[in-house]
């Protein structure tokens, strides 16, 4: 495909936000691309653990995912495409009187944005999902939210991809950004390997690349990757519905539609770097923890392990909008795991943004500028 | 090869499914295995990498040695999560 050479709008990274937002720029009418150094979903999206969860700690997460999750319900007829939405909800277990303390006050911040959720005791817990052993995961409680769930990643980029190129949209996959070219402070084009595209409007949606993307201009985003493994198993017949986590472990696992289970949890001593390579001591930990939680999986099969980033941030929250140095450079990136199931409301509120000029509070209080005070909220319902 | 012909035995995958999706512009092997779940199941692409891979030369004019492999993964053949929780202190 022969590259444009002029575009309204940039966007570097085609993972589910660089195509959620192309999408949602072409259905308005925008002239937008996507570069994408090596194919769609190439990175977190296609690595990630398909999870979508309203039941966070700040209240800012929470409502991005509240509205994410309406958006989701009606994606796949929106799009054209079956993106395998399930709402099997997310049981998260609780395991003492801390964590039981912290879960009261998210329940109450959840409940007061509308959000149907409970906490349960611990003879509840089987009714959710009955494979799970209650004294091995030393659970004294759970907090169950039935409209949390999870739809297929890869899926849902490819459907977001299709329906931006029938508004218009171009994606050059494996296409390098090389530099972004500013004058004044603004923004006026990127140079890729395969040529130039002069725009005003960048967006950084390169994920754990995208800090190495602002410091091409010079441009400093507070992200440290962090590699994170997770495993499939075989197929199964359904045996529960339900995602099952736990802040406390870490650990984090669901039956997926066609039948496997995918899982993951952070190795022991984990370092943050740009390594890849699987770990058997991920394997290790994984298969006994799981087996804690869920006794009868020692009979299953693990098929396959992959490592995928977390652009984590100091507070694990996502950077948003516009960055205050250079006019027309927006980010989109520092999802801290979490890219995927915010993906529809980050890129709706975004393109508000760049079509309509119209900020939100959300977008405020998410932008780069709440790292140079020195009081962060952080996000504390962080799993894998 | 017929239509009919099974690429993918592990999901179910026919000749004719990949060369749809290929002519809907999925032309990287990763693609087309996020796509249609290729080399996802227990063979682990040992049956279907190599026929999907020669469909691609056919349909794309890549030179088949020249189209990236996806990554092998661990532990490359089924093994039961108690085996794997099992630990080698233990009798």
């Amino acid at each position: 495909m022969k590259m444009k050479n002029k575009a309204d709008v940039v966007i570097i990274g085609g993972g589910v936000n660089g195509c959620s937002l192309a999408y949602q720029l072409a259905k308005r009418g925008i002239n937008v691309v996507i570069v994408e150094k090596n194919y769609l979903s190439s990175g977190a999206t296609g690595a990630c653990g398909a999870g979508i969860r309203q039941q966070w700690s700040t209240k800012e997460n929470a409502e991005l995912a509240i509205n994410s999750v309406k958006i989701f319900e009606n994606l796949s007829r929106e799009l054209g495409q079956d993106i395998e939405f399930c709402q099997g909800g997310y049981l998260v277990i609780i395991h003492d009187d801390k964590e039981m303390e912290q879960a009261e006050k998210n329940v109450s911040m959840q409940r007061s944005l509308g959000l149907k959720v409970d906490i349960l005791g611990s003879k509840e817990i089987n009714d959710v999902v009955s494979i799970l052993d209650v004294k091995g995961m030393n659970a004294i409680g759970a907090t169950f939210c039935p409209t949390d769930g999870h739809a297929n990643p890869f899926k849902t980029t490819f459907a977001y991809a299709d329906a931006s190129r029938r508004n218009g949209a171009e994606i050059y996959t494996h296409t390098e950004v090389v530099d972004i070219k500013i004058d004044n402070e603004r923004i006026t084009g990127v140079k890729t390997d395969k040529g130039t595209i002069q725009t005003s409007v960048v967006v950084n949606a390169a994920g754990v690349h995208s800090k190495d993307i602002a410091e091409m201009i010079k441009v400093k985003l507070p992200i440290v990757p962090f590699r994170k493994e997770i495993m499939a198993t075989e197929r199964l017949e359904p045996l529960f519905e339900a995602m099952v986590i736990s802040f406390k472990d870490g650990i984090y696992f669901s039956q997926q539609k066609e039948g496997q289970i995918v899982g993951g949890i952070p190795i022991p001593k984990e370092r943050s770097g740009y390594k890849t390579t699987p770990t058997f001591a991920f394997i290790q930990h994984m298969a006994k923890t799981l087996t804690r939680y869920a006794p009868v999986l020692k009979h299953v099969n693990m098929l396959r392990h992959w490592t995928g980033f977390y652009d984590v941030t100091p507070d694990a929250r996502p950077i948003l909008g516009e960055v205050k140095e250079v006019k027309g450079f927006i980010q989109c990136n520092g999802f801290s795991g979490h890219g995927f199931m915010l993906s529809p409301m980050v890129t709706k509120l975004l393109t508000d943004l760049i079509v309509d000029g119209k900020t939100s509070d959300i977008l405020e209080s998410l932008n780069l500028e709440r790292f140079k005070v020195k009081k962060i909220e952080r996000e504390m319902s962080v799993v894998g | 090869m017929k239509k009919e012909s099974i690429v993918c035995r592990c999901e179910d995958i026919t000749e004719d499914d990949v060369i749809k999706t290929i002519n809907e512009g999925y032309t990287d092997l990763e693609e087309l295995r996020k796509k249609l779940r290729i080399g996802m199941g227990p063979c682990q692409g040992r049956v279907c990498i190599q026929l999907v891979t020669k469909i691609l030369e056919k349909k794309t004019g890549k030179t088949a040695s020249k189209i990236p492999l996806p990554t092998s993964r661990s532990p490359i053949v089924p093994v039961p999560l108690g085996t794997l929780a099992s630990d080698e202190n233990e009798k």
